[in-house]
């Protein structure tokens, strides 16, 4: 249950040199109950999602929906030009009904859903990751993208200063205080599970 | 951690760290460029520019500028637009086919293979688009509504499916490329000092950060991407075959041409990959990642997809013979024995006989040996698609309209063009992306890293 109060998080970077010890410290942390706000690493680290308790991406959902989106547009596309708009019969082949003509469909219908499927994929993954041009770097330490891995937390007091003491337990090479934030009374309900 | 077994070679050499992988890729960027670079700069500038003259030229005065004739009405354009589409298939197949097999070895040659992909792809665009004689009406090829009444591109016609083919797989590359290339911008960008490098590759990285979600889509995306380009990559020559083998040319149609042209696409498509990243890995000093044992893996491929493309062209010969057809016996005698029989042999040598010798360790494993045999297999596959079009359109089914087919000095110089444009392209990359997969590489510095993998020995034997 979270109280009407307002509550000051503080924002901790547990820096790591390798995805090993900063692995353990997840777990650690979660095992405390502390909530990892996210994890940042030069490559993607195998397992993390479910150690910081991530769930599974449906972004290949996405790409399903769009792909049948597809095939449904090149069917109706091709439907409508060669056998409803103007049946021609090229080189005694007929397009008087669909049905007679559905071989030489099936490249483009094929063609149609890759390209629907793999670019409302891509797209989809752009916004929803926020990539788009102009956009400001969303990793809080430039050297994470080199060879650092970093621990955000984002914390009330009494959490801070336990999670400080399992990272440095457990290998953190720094552990970098970024100031605090006050969180108004409304958002505490949400986060306080 | 995930351990890998002892006997398997290193794929990283010498004693790389995180840091170290990202000092090494990022050289170039940082760096200044070596001379070889300018002077290969200017050569394939200066072919480009002879490119675009001729290219201009036929624009003006139309294709009759080039050695196509009434009867010979495809000759170096298609020839070079097959050619040049083959080339690409290798990248796909090394970024996505591989990544499904999951084959670590791609993580050192992908980024380059799919750069030369999308560059191929572009040199292909130009000969089909110009083919068309004028091509400033390419644009009817899509299925626009237009002034002419309710006329719509005809969807039964090959020629139609290579269209959306060849588009869906040139857009689905680069969005693949790019995707795989933001993170290594966000590295660039977080790395460099120069304030426009700073812009540029800010611009570039699109703001990545490389949280745990975002690697979680990441890497759904790359896997759902490679399962999607995997049988594009296939249809795409598949259709481009179609091209061909949908028509009622003796010698063209054939059912086998789907299975031999993806082959040889792929069999040419890692000749050119080999050609360009012992170059790349000569200039930039690659060659901890880059090892014998990454030109041994992709010399197998060469062998397999070699013998495969070798059995084709006997089963062609022996189902001419077996059919019975008289046209279709004609139209291979001809091409053996006919007044092109050399251009039929030198793809003989070329793709038949050259990619055995790699069953020789000695010599699949020598850099030189390689880089020779890469050309000779380019030029061994260019003769292939030479040689199914043009001396089967000398000879066709009426003797009276047979002829034969010179290149015009026009032809020469827009292919030169391409080369020069392919070339032009690929170095610049060279230059200013990131020519290894960093990010993924790093993910396999453990388990394949010579250090790592000795010092992981070292642990399982106390």
């Amino acid at each position: 249950m979270g109280s009407a109060v307002a509550k000051t998080k503080y924002i901790i970077h547990g820096v790591f040199n390798d995805e090993v010890p900063l692995l353990e410290a997840c777990k650690k942390l979660r095992a405390s109950g502390i909530r990892i706000k996210d994890v940042f690493s030069p490559m993607p680290i195998h397992g993390i999602d479910g150690i910081i308790g991530l769930p599974r991406t449906r972004i290949a959902i996405c790409s399903f929906i769009y792909g049948i989106t597809g095939t449904c547009l090149a069917t109706l596309m091709m439907w409508y030009m060669m056998v409803h708009d103007w049946p021609n019969d090229v080189g005694g082949k007929p397009n008087w009904n669909y049905y007679m003509a559905v071989p030489a469909f099936i490249p483009i219908t094929f063609e149609a859903t890759v390209f629907c499927a793999a670019h409302g994929m891509a797209l989809t993954y752009f916004l929803r990751c926020w990539l788009v041009p102009g956009a400001k770097a969303k990793n809080p330490d430039p050297r994470t993208t080199d060879d650092k891995f970093l621990i955000l937390l984002e914390l009330v007091d009494e959490q801070a200063k336990k999670a400080e003491e399992i990272l440095k337990a457990n290998g953190a090479e720094e552990v970098n205080h970024k100031g605090s934030y006050v969180v108004p009374p409304a958002y505490t309900l949400e986060e306080s599970h | 951690m995930h351990a890998e077994s002892e006997i398997r070679l290193p794929l990283i050499l010498g004693n790389k760290s995180y840091r170290q992988i990202t000092d090494d890729i990022i050289a170039p960027i940082e760096g200044k460029a070596a001379r070889g670079w300018y002077l290969l700069l200017t050569l394939c500038g200066l072919s480009f520019l002879w490119g675009i003259g001729c290219l201009a030229y036929t624009i003006g005065v139309g294709i009759g500028a080039w050695g196509s004739n009434n009867g010979v009405d495809w000759a170096w354009d298609i020839t070079n637009f097959v050619w040049w589409i083959g080339i690409g298939h290798a990248g796909t197949l090394i970024s996505a086919v591989l990544l499904l097999f999951r084959q670590k070895w791609r993580m050192a040659i992908n980024r380059s293979a799919e750069a030369m992909t999308i560059f191929a792809v572009l040199c292909a665009a130009i000969f089909v688009l110009l083919h068309t004689g004028r091509p400033w009406l390419d644009y009817m090829l899509f299925p626009l509504p237009n002034q002419f009444g309710s006329l719509w591109p005809n969807f039964n016609s090959p020629l139609l499916w290579d269209v959306f083919a060849v588009s869906t797989y040139a857009s689905v590359s680069v969005v693949f490329w790019y995707i795989g290339l933001v993170p290594d911008f966000g590295m660039i960008r977080d790395r460099v000092i120069k304030p426009w490098q700073k812009k540029f590759y800010g611009m570039l990285s699109m703001g990545w950060g490389g949280g745990a979600r975002h690697w979680s889509r990441f890497e759904e995306v790359s896997l759902v991407l490679a399962g999607l380009s995997t049988p594009l990559v296939f249809s795409v020559h598949s259709i481009v075959s179609f091209d061909f083998a949908t028509s009622i040319v003796p010698g063209w149609h054939t059912t086998i041409f789907p299975p031999y042209f993806v082959s040889g696409a792929v069999f040419s498509g890692f000749a050119m990959v080999l050609t360009l990243m012992l170059v790349v890995r000569k200039i930039y000093k690659l060659e901890a990642y880059l090892t014998i044992k990454h030109i041994e893996y992709m010399n197998i491929v060469i062998i397999v997809t070699g013998s495969i493309v070798g059995v084709a062209y006997l089963t062609e010969l022996f189902i001419a013979w077996y059919s019975g057809v008289e046209w279709e016996q004609y139209a291979f005698l001809n091409r053996a024995t006919g007044p092109l029989a050399w251009s039929y042999w030198t793809m003989m040598t070329c793709n038949v006989f050259s990619p055995q010798l790699f069953w020789v360790k000695k010599w699949r494993t020598s850099i030189t040996f390689t880089f020779i045999i890469s050309i000779v297999i380019n030029i061994g596959m260019w003769f292939e698609r030479f040689v199914i079009i043009v001396p089967t359109l000398c000879r066709t089914y009426l003797p009276s309209t047979w002829t034969t087919y010179t290149p015009s000095f026009i032809d020469i110089g827009i292919f030169v063009g391409t080369i020069g444009m392919f070339g032009t392209l690929f170095l610049l990359f060279s230059r200013y992306f990131p020519v290894i997969a960093q990010a993924e590489l790093k993910t396999i510095l453990k388990s394949s890293g010579e250090q790592q993998k000795k010092d992981a020995a070292h642990h399982a034997h106390h």
